[in-house]
């Protein structure tokens, strides 16, 4: 049953992902981003992490798609059609894209990792302990890091998408 | 772990994402269509993590944890990068890259 489950995610997740790049209206590419978290979130689902998919809905499909959608919405005619690039390019770059994606697969394939079977739930209080325990191997550091960049990076983007008005006293 | 499935087959779908996240970057010309390109290959990148985690090492939560980080700096990155789109856009009236040869003023 997870097989098929797993199978049908992982469609959605590639065929959503190949529109996503190659859909010309701008609004549609990004719901196509939208089904291909989703389908992401699915699959940290089917493997037990229900804590990651929580956020991957939360952060993602509702905080990172919405930021989108708003420059999106902002910046574009909704009309409007993006212009592509030549054809040769296109064949150009599939063509590279295709050989990365050889080298990948043939890396994978001829390495075997040594699985360990389980079925192990992980609850979010262990990662909870985890990420604020202080002792070796704890993540308190980088936990109050990465609070301290996401600060620094909103008040950035304040500053930045204010723009003009703040310098531009002395321009009149 | 997902039954009945091999870590093979995820990576080979992860891989995939990756390579089509890649193949948006180069031959999209729209700055917000880089971004979400960008979206695609840290995802791929994150599920490597979640599952490496999963099927190697099921008693510890490394791979998790670092997921959780590197989401966190996706979103941070996102709101840059959005907040500066639209102060170019502002400026030059144009999201497109080939018009963005301008750093500052």
């Amino acid at each position: 049953m997870e097989k098929y489950i797993f199978y049908i995610l992982s469609a959605i997740i590639i065929v959503f992902a190949l529109a996503s790049v190659s859909s010309r209206k701008m609004l549609r590419s990004v719901i196509y981003l939208l089904f291909v978290l989703c389908g992401i979130a699915g699959i940290y689902f089917l493997i037990d992490y229900n804590f990651l998919a929580a956020i991957q809905l939360t952060v993602y499909a509702g905080g990172i798609v919405v930021l989108i959608i708003f420059s999106v919405l902002l910046v574009h005619h909704i009309e409007m059609e993006l212009e592509m690039v030549k054809m040769p390019r296109k064949i150009l770059t599939v063509l590279l894209c295709v050989l990365g994606l050889g080298v990948f697969l043939y890396t994978i394939y001829n390495n075997d990792f040594n699985v360990v079977e389980n079925y192990i739930t992980t609850n979010t209080s262990d990662i909870g302990t985890k990420l604020l325990s202080y002792d070796s191997g704890g993540f308190i550091l980088p936990f109050e890091v990465i609070s301290l960049l996401l600060l620094a990076s909103m008040i950035g983007a304040i500053v930045i998408a204010k723009g003009r008005k703040l310098n531009d006293k002395n321009n009149g | 772990m997902i039954a009945g499935i091999s870590i093979y087959e995820i990576f080979t779908v992860t891989s995939i994402l990756f390579f089509i996240g890649i193949y948006g970057f180069i031959t999209r010309k729209n700055l917000i269509s880089v971004l979400i390109s960008i979206e695609l290959i840290l995802n791929a990148s994150v599920v490597n993590f979640v599952v490496i985690n999963k099927y190697l090492y099921p008693d510890m939560l490394q791979g998790v944890i670092f997921s959780i980080f590197i989401i966190a700096v996706a979103a941070a990155e996102t709101a840059l990068a959005v907040s500066i789109i639209i102060n170019l856009y502002r400026q030059i009236s144009s999201v497109e890259v080939k018009d963005t040869e301008i750093m500052k003023y």
